[in-house]
């Protein structure tokens, strides 16, 4: 279920400017993928816990959503450790497990979950608008800026509509399986759910040129560097350089 | 059909980023603003198509539809899929913010291919159509899962193993999408053949 636009939900959760909350993730995801080394991969990890702490996100729903993005990660473990040569380790019938392999497969595993983790805490609890405005600031295009924001508004509107059709099926007696029936179904309510997308979308074309559109996006949005936001971007900062301090040193 | 967060190495997520840029910045350079609305309501309506799940056997699999995004947005598909990726790592954390590039482009260029080989087919007869828009469906999964492949190889030969396994699982799903794509095309041909490219849009009261 997508959630549904909030109405409100202030302009900067936690206190923090939501262009420095950007800015933060931005530059801290580019850091930590770049990382090989056990020390700045560790110190990318902790800097992400740390920022979870910070903002308090509570942990049951954070750890659903990270094992969420684990199944990658979950076949690279099934099949990494037994392709890379080096020394075996566990030895599984004719597979033998090599110490790089695994240690690569750690690697990989720690630092995907650092930067999911930073996305969590930085950009998820972001309310859209604001986030989208911010991004126009940091220099995203206008018109990209515009898709996002528009998609975002729509998006919970389009899933009960596919819902509806969905159910209108399932009451005519439509089990999905594998055969050309099913497969004809979803295409015809794909099908019908891009025709209504489209008639929506001239008449909500319609209703923003006789709100002024020009085609250019305009942001009256007002963002305020408060000192919090400051002290933040800072710390963010030599947390970023000291990780890459431990992945060189280290 | 997208790379997790952390496994890439940083030249390939550079590479990856610098050319969906580039497919980006051409996707808005060609989109009317006209057609933001439009553009915007057909990536929410894929974005929440892809999420069903569709049987396959004893399993199931869920659609893509990045052949048919091509189809029905051309360049624009670009920034449509950005958008769509964007929302995914939000609301579901498929993805993040360094693989946005490379799992944009993993998408997007099939289906910027698919539309340039194929799209000058769909108002031509209906048996011709139907090919073109299975082999678009096919093609642009079975690229997208390639581009993963390289992606992944790129990073480290040993992954080879993982580039394989990755592009043997797409195939199923490419024939399912070309079907779905197919039966797509065939449906809007005769309800609203102005979504399609090459014709005029329909009039809307």
């Amino acid at each position: 279920m997508i959630p549904a636009p909030p109405v409100e939900g202030g302009d900067a959760p936690g206190g923090i400017d939501p262009r420095v909350r950007l800015a933060a993730a931005i530059g801290f995801s580019a850091a930590t993928a770049a990382w090989q080394r056990p020390a700045g991969i560790l110190a990318a990890l902790g800097f992400a816990l740390g920022l979870a702490a910070f903002f308090r996100l509570s942990p049951r729903p954070l750890l659903r959503r990270l094992l969420a993005a684990n199944g990658f990660v979950l076949l690279l473990w099934a099949i990494v450790p037994f392709s890379l040569p080096g020394e075996a380790l566990v030895r599984l019938g004719p597979l033998a497990a090599s110490r790089e392999g695994l240690a690569l497969a750690l690697a990989i595993t720690l630092k995907s979950n650092a930067l999911v983790l930073a996305l969590l805490a930085l950009v998820a609890p972001l309310p859209f608008p604001a986030a989208g405005h911010a991004l126009h600031r940091l220099g995203v295009p206008g018109k990209l800026v515009q898709l996002l924001l528009l998609t975002w508004r729509y998006l919970a509107l389009l899933e009960q509509e596919f819902h509806r059709l969905r159910r209108a099926a399932a009451l005519r007696g439509f089990r999905p399986r594998t055969d050309l029936h099913t497969y004809r179904t979803f295409a015809w309510l794909l099908g019908m759910l891009l025709v209504r997308s489209v008639d929506r979308a001239e008449r909500v074309r319609r209703a923003m040129l006789c709100r002024g559109f020009r085609g250019v996006f305009l942001s009256l949005h007002e963002f305020r560097l408060t000192r919090r936001s400051l002290a933040f971007a800072a710390a963010a900062a030599a947390a970023v350089v000291a990780s890459a301090w431990l992945e060189l040193a280290g | 059909m997208h790379l997790s967060e952390g496994v890439l190495s940083g030249p390939v997520l550079v590479a990856g980023a610098a050319l969906a840029a580039a497919g980006t910045a051409v996707g808005l350079k060609r989109l009317d603003p006209d057609r933001i609305a439009r553009t915007a309501m057909l990536a929410g309506a894929f974005f929440v198509a892809s999420l069903v799940h569709v049987p396959l056997g004893p399993a199931s699999v869920h659609l893509v539809l990045n052949g048919l995004v091509g189809l029905l947005l051309g360049w624009p598909a670009f920034p449509a899929i950005v958008v769509g990726l964007v929302l995914q790592a939000v609301f579901f954390q498929f993805g993040g913010l360094t693989t946005l590039g490379v799992n944009t482009l993993i998408m997007a260029l099939p289906a910027v291919i698919g539309y340039g080989l194929f799209s000058r087919f769909l108002q031509a007869g209906r048996a011709a159509a139907l090919a073109a828009a299975f082999a678009c469906g096919f093609l642009a999964v079975l690229l997208g899962g390639v581009l993963v492949g390289l992606a992944l190889t790129f990073t480290e030969e040993h992954f080879f193993n993982v580039a394989v396994a990755v592009i043997l699982a797409h195939l199923p799903v490419a024939v399912v999408e070309g079907v779905v794509t197919a039966l797509c095309v065939g449906f809007l041909r005769r309800v609203q053949p102005g979504l399609l490219p090459g014709r005029p849009p329909a009039e809307v009261p």
